[in-house]
């Protein structure tokens, strides 16, 4: 068994248990136990890859045997197996958050069978995207990936599910359809859709060509990844879905776009100076959101944009166009995906605890719920930017990035940066004091205690089980602060990956082959 | 590749336009089939990025020279899959929304739901 194989499990085995799993829609536990141990399964392979990875090289398979450009190819360098590594850790725990919500509300919600087939498909189109080394099946992935979100998003279809739902399904489709486009146009013109391919066309296409489809790569993922002013679906459609499907969408589809973004741009558009474009975007993104955060009364969609606005972050250290600006942007992006996720797990143990979402209807949960206060402060202060937590670790990273390039307009949005933090650190803390300090608004005066009375056993358990993945998810993100030495140092090495452009080319196209 | 053939390139942009326009209506019923015709318009895109038409690529009927190119067929399959998949979820979507909220109109603003939900306790009561 060669090393590559490991590159087509997260792919082909969650597919797989999709079907068994649909297979075994009876049997509630059995659905839980395969997902759970499939979930673990891909976990193993995924850190297995990353060592792989490190001390070797880049790990390339092509699926079916196919020569290069025909068949579809698969690709792991140290950026991508360790966005897969993260994507599914942060997978598994929602995945045990969501069987604890599931056991606790069964009767109330009547959550459907289907909830773990289409998990483990979200899984692996999460993975395929993560992996692909073509144009096509980047598309495929996203597509497999943003099918199963539609399903979960718009379980159980209340009045307000499927109006959020119409809206995310209606603006994924747009950008689906004009990605789709973009391929038809990049294969007209270059006659290929393997990425180490276009890779040594695109640059030689002439400028005015290569500039569109350019930017109409980054307008169709900017609309999957949020970014300003192509976020409008983002916060009218997460905080309707159902706590920990908020949570996996939140942490990880945006990401997984503006992981493609930062794929297909330090790939095909190589870059010399900072793009001014994407810095103006970065910074537009980064206020725009957290200055949307301060005006809205209600946690989901506080944490929402939120989300949008620390996309500017990796936007910003990809704008740099420099191997410290990547550096910047995979620590940002490790640390914001199980930040992100484990914001929204909390903010759903607070609606569970609440019974609400909105500030003017909570308070006081510190003194009744004193371990939920501090789960949600650690990931509060590290996307704040608060050392020594992960939030700190990535901002340094890019503003060092920022100091060590010196010209006008990247200081410039270095400045916005620090005041975006500044800011997200006031919406953090308008949570806080609405959320945790004061005390309980009127007739929930028992608010801390009044659910423990008649539960029952079962129940009791299933609200350990959420509370033990969010703290799982707040854990991964202080493992991320806690190692945070050797991690910056392979984000170094892996942006040094995505700088290498050479050595992508010749590990999938196989040395000094030309297209 | 072929970049002479007028009359795709005009169906092309006719069906992107009219897609584009029944994307903009308030009718949940248009925006799906706004859907469809974005949808044919991105398959055409493809088809015409395949280069001219040729016999079946098929081994032993036709040289690879003159045979018609056979991967922008295959993206356009894969395609119109998916986008056959997603109208069928944006229709029952729709179909959810009719019979839930009684009428075929997309809904209002968010801003909007958050002033009537003021009243009735939050997300929670509408789960």
């Amino acid at each position: 068994m060669t090393p590559a194989v490991l590159l087509s499990v997260p792919v082909v085995l969650p597919v797989l248990a999709a079907g068994v799993s649909l297979l075994l829609s009876a049997s509630p536990i059995a659905q839980r136990v395969l997902g759970v141990s499939v979930l673990t399964a891909v976990l193993v392979d995924a850190a297995v890859l990353l060592t792989v990875v490190d001390s070797g090289s880049r790990q390339v398979l092509q699926a079916g045997g196919h020569p290069v450009p025909l068949g579809i190819t698969l690709v792991a360098d140290r950026f991508s197996a360790l966005a897969l590594l993260v994507a599914v850790v942060v997978c598994l725990a929602v995945m045990l958050y969501a069987i604890g919500q599931g056991s606790a509300e069964r009767r109330i919600e009547n959550v459907p069978s289907v909830f773990h087939p289409t998990y483990l498909v979200l899984v692996a189109g999460i993975a395929l995207v993560l992996l692909t080394g073509d144009l096509f099946t980047l598309f495929v992935g996203f597509e497999v990936m943003l099918m199963a979100s539609y399903v979960l998003t718009t379980l159980g279809p209340t009045v307000e599910r499927v109006r959020a739902g119409m809206i995310y399904v209606t603006s994924s489709l747009t950008a689906t359809i004009l990605l789709l486009t973009t391929i038809g146009v990049t294969y007209s013109v270059t006659g290929t859709v393997n990425l180490a391919q276009l890779g040594e066309l695109v640059p030689q296409l002439s400028p005015g060509l290569r500039d569109f489809l350019g930017l109409l790569l980054l307008a169709v993922l900017g609309i999957k990844a949020a970014m300003v002013p192509l976020h409008w679906w983002l916060p009218d459609s997460y905080p309707a879905a159902p706590a920990p499907i908020t949570a996996v969408l939140a942490a990880l589809l945006t990401k997984v776009a503006v992981y493609a973004i930062v794929r297909t741009q330090t790939l095909l558009f190589p870059r010399d100076e900072p793009w001014t474009l994407l810095l103006v975007l970065a910074a537009v993104t980064m206020l725009v959101g957290i200055l949307g955060a301060l005006a809205q009364q209600d946690l989901n969609r506080i944490l929402s944009f939120t989300l949008v606005s620390h996309i500017g972050f990796m936007l910003f250290g990809l704008a740099m166009s420099s191997v410290l600006g990547l550096t910047g942007t995979i620590l940002y992006f490790v640390h914001h995906i199980t930040v992100q996720a484990a914001l929204f797990l909390v903010a759903g143990l607070v609606e569970q605890r609440g019974s609400s979402t909105e500030l003017a209807r909570l308070g006081g949960l510190a003194s009744g719920a004193p371990l939920l206060a501090v789960l949600f402060l650690v990931p509060a202060l590290s996307i704040s930017g608060m050392p020594p937590l992960a939030g700190f670790l990535g901002k340094l990273a890019l503003l060092q990035a920022a100091v060590a390039d010196g010209t006008g307009p990247v200081l410039a949005v270095a400045a916005v940066a620090l005041l975006t933090s500044l800011l997200t650190l006031a919406a953090m803390g308008r949570i806080w004091t609405a959320v945790f300090w004061g005390s309980a608004p009127e007739g929930k005066e028992a608010l801390g205690r009044a659910p423990e009375g008649g539960r029952t056993a079962t129940a009791e358990r299933a609200s350990r089980l959420r509370t033990v993945a969010a703290a799982l998810a707040v854990t991964v993100g202080l493992t991320v602060a806690g190692t945070a030495g050797p991690l910056s140092a392979f984000a170094e090495r892996a942006a040094g990956d995505l700088a290498d452009r050479e050595g992508y080319r010749a590990a999938v196209l196989g040395e000094g082959s030309t297209p | 590749m072929n970049a002479s053939n007028l009359t795709l390139a005009l169906v092309v942009g006719g069906l992107f336009a009219g897609g584009s326009y029944l994307l903009l209506q308030r009718s949940l019923l248009r925006i799906v089939l706004g859907f469809v015709l974005l949808g044919h318009a991105a398959n055409l895109v493809l088809l015409v990025a395949g280069g001219p038409a040729g016999p079946a690529p098929v081994a032993g009927k036709a040289g690879a020279a003159e045979a018609a190119d056979p991967l922008p067929q295959a993206m356009a399959i894969t395609a119109v899959v998916i986008t056959l998949a997603v109208t069928a979820l944006l229709l029952a979507l729709a179909d959810r929304s009719v019979t839930l909220r009684g009428e075929d109109d997309v809904p209002d603003p968010v801003e909007d739901a958050l002033a009537d939900r003021d009243d009735t306790g939050g997300v929670e009561e509408t789960r």
